[in-house]
């Protein structure tokens, strides 16, 4: 019980963090990057069923086609690691088990994304 | 975690009936939460049959006939009765609203009455709002200057300056807004919320006012400002028709732009 505490001392609290509006921002240019790289994705990847092997392989060959897949990838899982962020801020309020979701949502998605990357450059410059 | 389980204590057992004297055509069946924590009881909804005929127009006004003429156990808050002072707000019918300027007629079938969600209960639906007055106070809710106040007249403010401040300055601070928010449910102990955040807009935006990078630095937190993902329930809610959800959107348009 905080019952001898004033209620604007509990709400003053620690005071203002000053930060947040970094997390925010990039919340939305990433977004918006995503409007652009996720149409070309999915168009791109519609029209490649049917083709074998090696006709994937040349199209991953293109210096355009791995650069906008590997920004993709870095949009995504940047994206991705802001917004679970802010739902467990959300809906995880003991601070222990609120960090070691962070942590662990930050290492996967930079594992995912890092595995994503060397993947798709090895397979373009030809393994 | 979020609160997703109720504690034991509040759920909500099924209360009395208070019929209407005999003779009444014209019955409006009220179902008000009814909860004395001083009892150890949990929580119940007690139905009251309102004699329409002899009732005013508003819920307040059954509300009053109901501790006037029925149950004068019943606990809420009212004084001004015309949707300026804020006391009686409540949960009527599903939304936050003020009991005083909600009609009766308005509303279909049984009248359902809670108190403001999600707020510790002092009596049925008198809720403790102590939290929520605190997060006004840390806004610093008044006129910040290191220039001297002239000496031989007041602070002067241009008309399209003044003309920010509507839609800000007419808030009276109910609650329904902010008891509506889900982020002020699960966080309200660091989310400043909409009521709070909508005052602060309003003397971050007042030209007369010297303290503007002082009061974005406070706001500048994940908490305290970020906790609103826009979904605008305190919007609907407002019974004096404001927008919180707007207000809170232009403190992060300002503090982006103080960055770019």
């Amino acid at each position: 019980m905080n019952g001898l505490r004033t209620p604007l001392s509990l709400v003053k609290g620690l005071g203002a963090a000053k930060t947040g509006t970094g997390h925010w921002w990039m919340q939305r240019v990433t977004a918006l990057a995503l409007i652009p790289l996720a149409l070309w994705f999915c168009f791109s990847v519609a029209a490649l069923p049917g083709s074998d092997y090696a006709t994937v392989k040349a199209w991953l060959g293109s210096p355009f086609v791995v650069t906008v897949l590997i920004l993709t990838v870095i949009a995504t899982f940047y994206h991705a690691q802001l917004g679970l962020q802010v739902v467990i801020e959300d809906y995880i309020s003991g601070h222990g088990m609120r960090l070691a979701a962070i942590l662990l949502v930050n290492f996967l998605c930079m594992i995912f994304a890092t595995v994503a990357i060397v993947s798709l450059l090895k397979i373009s410059l030809g393994a | 975690m979020a609160e997703f389980r109720l504690p034991a204590n509040s759920i909500v057992k099924p209360g009395k009936t208070h019929q209407a004297k005999a003779g009444a055509n014209n019955i409006k069946k009220f179902r008000v939460y009814r909860y004395d924590p001083d009892s150890g009881e949990n929580p119940s909804v007690d139905t009251y049959e309102v004699d329409m005929d002899t009732c005013g127009p508003m819920v307040l006004d059954a509300l009053l006939k109901i501790k006037d003429e029925m149950d004068s156990t019943l606990s809420f808050r009212r004084s001004c009765r015309e949707g300026i002072c804020g006391s009686c707000a409540m949960n009527i019918d599903g939304s936050n609203t003020l009991a005083c300027t909600r009609a009766i007629d308005d509303i279909d079938g049984d009248v359902n009455v809670y108190p403001l969600p999600h707020q510790p209960i002092i009596k049925d639906l008198v809720s403790d709002l102590s939290n929520f007055y605190a997060q006004y106070s840390s806004v610093e809710p008044w006129m910040k200057t290191d220039t001297a106040t002239p000496p031989d007249q007041e602070r002067l403010q241009s008309v399209e300056d003044r003309k920010k401040l509507d839609g800000l300055y007419e808030c009276i601070l109910c609650a329904c807004c902010s008891t509506s928010c889900p982020s002020y449910w699960w966080n309200g102990d660091r989310y400043l919320g909409p009521a709070a955040l909508l005052n602060a807009y309003r003397w971050i935006i007042d030209s007369r006012d010297e303290a503007t990078g002082e009061r974005l630095d406070q706001l500048e937190d994940p908490f305290k400002l970020y906790r609103c993902h826009t979904i605008m329930n305190c919007t609907s809610a407002c019974p004096k028709g404001l927008n919180p959800a707007q207000a809170i959107g232009e403190i992060k348009k300002l503090m982006v732009e103080r960055r770019v």
